[in-house]
């Protein structure tokens, strides 16, 4: 019907994992398509870029001199934007290059590197335009976008998701693997919403959903080094799939002084 | 303590697992599993962790191997009794939105099965007694709590193993539990002294194949549990702490804790007897049914202090404050005794070895007996 939300889910620099939280939903994929009209997501056949909607689901970074020009037009068409995903929330793995430069970067990856039209960063979605609600995680799963999708439906406020990993992983009963095998678990600086997954396997967490609200991620550093971590080991745990966001880079950039200091 | 103490030879031991199965009883023990002793399913005496031990320093926790053939050769893993009566995470009611347009409420109340805990500490115990204070002696007890505690059987065993975490005898909780116990064990070089302390206890110890205890068991177990109180390295500077922490609200070292906190809950959660929870509605996809759950939460979360659009203690300073005031100090006005029942799991727990009866010192500085 006409009176049906619009939702558009763009993609950005990105693998496009995260939009596999809306078409690995199975059955509830039917159910959230007769809630609401889907009028762009071109991994599902849907093209219209340019649709007026009621939220954009945002995967992916900035990337390329393109890409904020696309997306200034995508926040006036919307009336929420989400971002859904560590590329578009922090940047993703690819903001590594940020920490690099880029131009020699290109010119070793590739045979013709002056076709490769890429900035010398990749950004998150916040960098560029207002951002109404950020789904962390490398992926998102698909609890996290049809809580968001049902609360605003309803009419209100997502819930922000914002504890600690480690939060989860007790309540699930879980050992931790930071305790009792020495672990360098990223878990007491991670934000929660995958259920402790790594830890339910016996193995650490590596911060795929970022950093946690009020994080110590220099407390969690200084333990690393307690449990046998090399400075550069320490900073690479932190310069991963998140290290382009504020509380890890910062953390991450001092280990990589101390390596390059031979501390 | 009138109560007559029997004794139960180790290779007999399997016949208290059977009479509290012929009595009804699931059996929950410790068990090794994950490299941690934890409570598991308890079919057969051979289950128990023989000859196991562990090695506990704040932020740290090794099994090893003890030099007897024990099975309580060893002080408390991550879990205590907490799980099993305040779970982590449950459902507390379900609504649905009626053809008429109305609301449909309906109760979801645990199930209750008869189910018998062997292996219990003295200061889980205690801890018991103040989870109990809170869920069922307030104005209104909570019924899923309650549902979950009026089945359980409690066999604890007297603490002849303290981790270097340990320190409930300045707490007065351990090593040897007082009460709110059905049975008492106490593990010597040959069998367990026993003691039968409530009406359920007796008609279990009556089934049992139990010798007289003679009068060098009953020596060994005070030798051991008397070794055992001395062997505890760390105390809380008092009993009761209120006056002194709040004497010192504003002391540096809140700020210096902080720098070390990660602020993740993990001393909260393995906590026995912190209770904070949050709860939250999962609406189903079409919006026509809605599940209220709660589930553990910490005064070391943003949730725990946001009232209104204002987070109270958005920083790690005034949690860890929030954490050590309430647990050693306003906990006396709440519930006439201290929060804290010497467990020590909050220490070796904390990711970064926090250490609660160091911090307590400092903060305090010496207090004097009441």
């Amino acid at each position: 019907m006409t009176n049906k939300s619009r939702i558009a889910v763009h993609k950005f620099s990105s693998c496009d994992g995260c939009q596999l939280a809306f078409l690995n939903l199975g059955e509830a994929l039917l159910e959230l398509a007769g809630l609401v009209d889907f009028v762009h997501f071109l991994e599902a056949g849907f093209d219209d870029a340019a649709a007026q909607v009621d939220i954009a689901f945002i995967e992916g970074s900035v990337s390329t001199p393109e890409d904020a020009a696309r997306l200034r037009a995508i926040r006036a068409n919307s009336r929420y934007l989400i971002t859904i995903g560590a590329c578009a929330t922090a940047g993703g793995v690819q903001a590594l290059r940020n920490l690099a430069d880029a131009e020699a970067w290109t010119a070793a990856v590739y045979a013709s590197p002056e076709f490769i039209h890429s900035l010398a960063t990749s950004t998150p979605i916040r960098a560029e335009v207002k951002v109404d609600l950020e789904l962390w995680g490398c992926p998102v799963n698909s609890r996290q976008v049809l809580a968001a999708v049902r609360a605003l439906l309803f009419g209100v406020a997502p819930v922000v998701e914002n504890d600690k990993v480690c939060m989860e992983c007790k309540r699930r009963g879980q050992v931790c693997v930071l305790v009792a095998r020495g672990e360098p678990c990223m878990g007491p600086v991670t934000r929660t919403g995958c259920g402790a997954l790594c830890p339910s396997f016996g193995r650490d967490c590596y911060a795929c959903y970022g950093p946690a609200e009020n994080s110590n991620g220099a407390a969690l550093a200084n333990r690393f080094v307690g449990l046998g971590l090399a400075p550069a080991a320490v900073a690479r745990r932190f310069l991963a799939i998140n290290g382009a966001s504020s509380e890890f880079d910062s953390v991450g950039r001092s280990w990589r002084e101390k390596q390059n200091d031979g501390g | 303590m009138t109560q007559a103490l029997s004794f139960l030879p180790r290779p007999r031991l399997q016949a208290l697992i059977d009479a509290l199965h012929a009595a009804g009883f699931r059996c929950i023990g410790p068990r090794v599993a994950e490299g941690v002793i934890a409570y598991d399913a308890l079919e057969e005496a051979a289950q128990l962790p023989w000859g196991v031990s562990e090695t506990q320093a704040p932020g740290h926790y090794r099994l090893g191997a003890s030099d007897t053939q024990r099975c309580f050769a060893w002080a408390n893993g991550p879990q205590a009794l907490k799980p099993l009566l305040f779970a982590p995470r449950e459902n507390l009611w379900r609504s649905r939105r009626a053809a008429d347009g109305g609301l449909r409420f309906e109760e979801t109340l645990p199930g209750s099965a008869p189910l018998a805990v062997i292996g219990v500490r003295p200061c889980d115990i205690a801890a018991l007694a103040l989870q109990d204070q809170h869920f069922l002696q307030q104005e209104v007890s909570d019924p899923y709590y309650a549902r979950r505690r009026r089945d359980l059987f409690l066999v604890a065993v007297n603490c002849t193993h303290p981790a270097a975490t340990c320190f409930c005898v300045s707490t007065g909780d351990g090593p040897r539990a007082s009460e709110g116990y059905d049975i008492a064990l106490t593990e010597l070089a040959d069998g367990y002294l026993l003691e039968a302390h409530s009406e359920r206890g007796r008609d279990i110890a009556a089934a049992l194949p139990l010798e007289t205890a003679a009068e060098a068991h009953i020596a060994a177990a005070d030798t051991a549990l008397q070794q055992a109180a001395e062997a505890q390295q760390r105390r809380l500077p008092g009993t009761d702490l209120q006056a002194p922490l709040f004497a010192n609200l504003n002391h540096p070292r809140w700020d210096e804790v902080a720098a070390r906190c990660l602020s993740c809950g993990n001393c909260t959660s393995v906590c026995p007897t912190c209770f904070c929870y949050s709860e939250h509605d999962a609406p189903a996809l079409d919006g026509g049914e809605v599940t209220h759950s709660r589930e553990w939460d910490s005064c070391f979360t943003q949730g725990h202090s946001y009232i209104h659009g204002i987070t109270i203690r958005a920083e790690t300073a005034p949690r860890y404050r929030q954490w050590l005031t309430h647990k050693l100090g306003s906990w006396h006005a709440q519930y006439g005794r201290s929060g804290c029942v010497g467990c020590g799991r909050c220490l070796t727990w904390c990711p970064v070895g926090i250490d609660l009866t160091e911090e307590a010192a400092a903060i305090c500085g010496e207090v004097a007996p009441p």
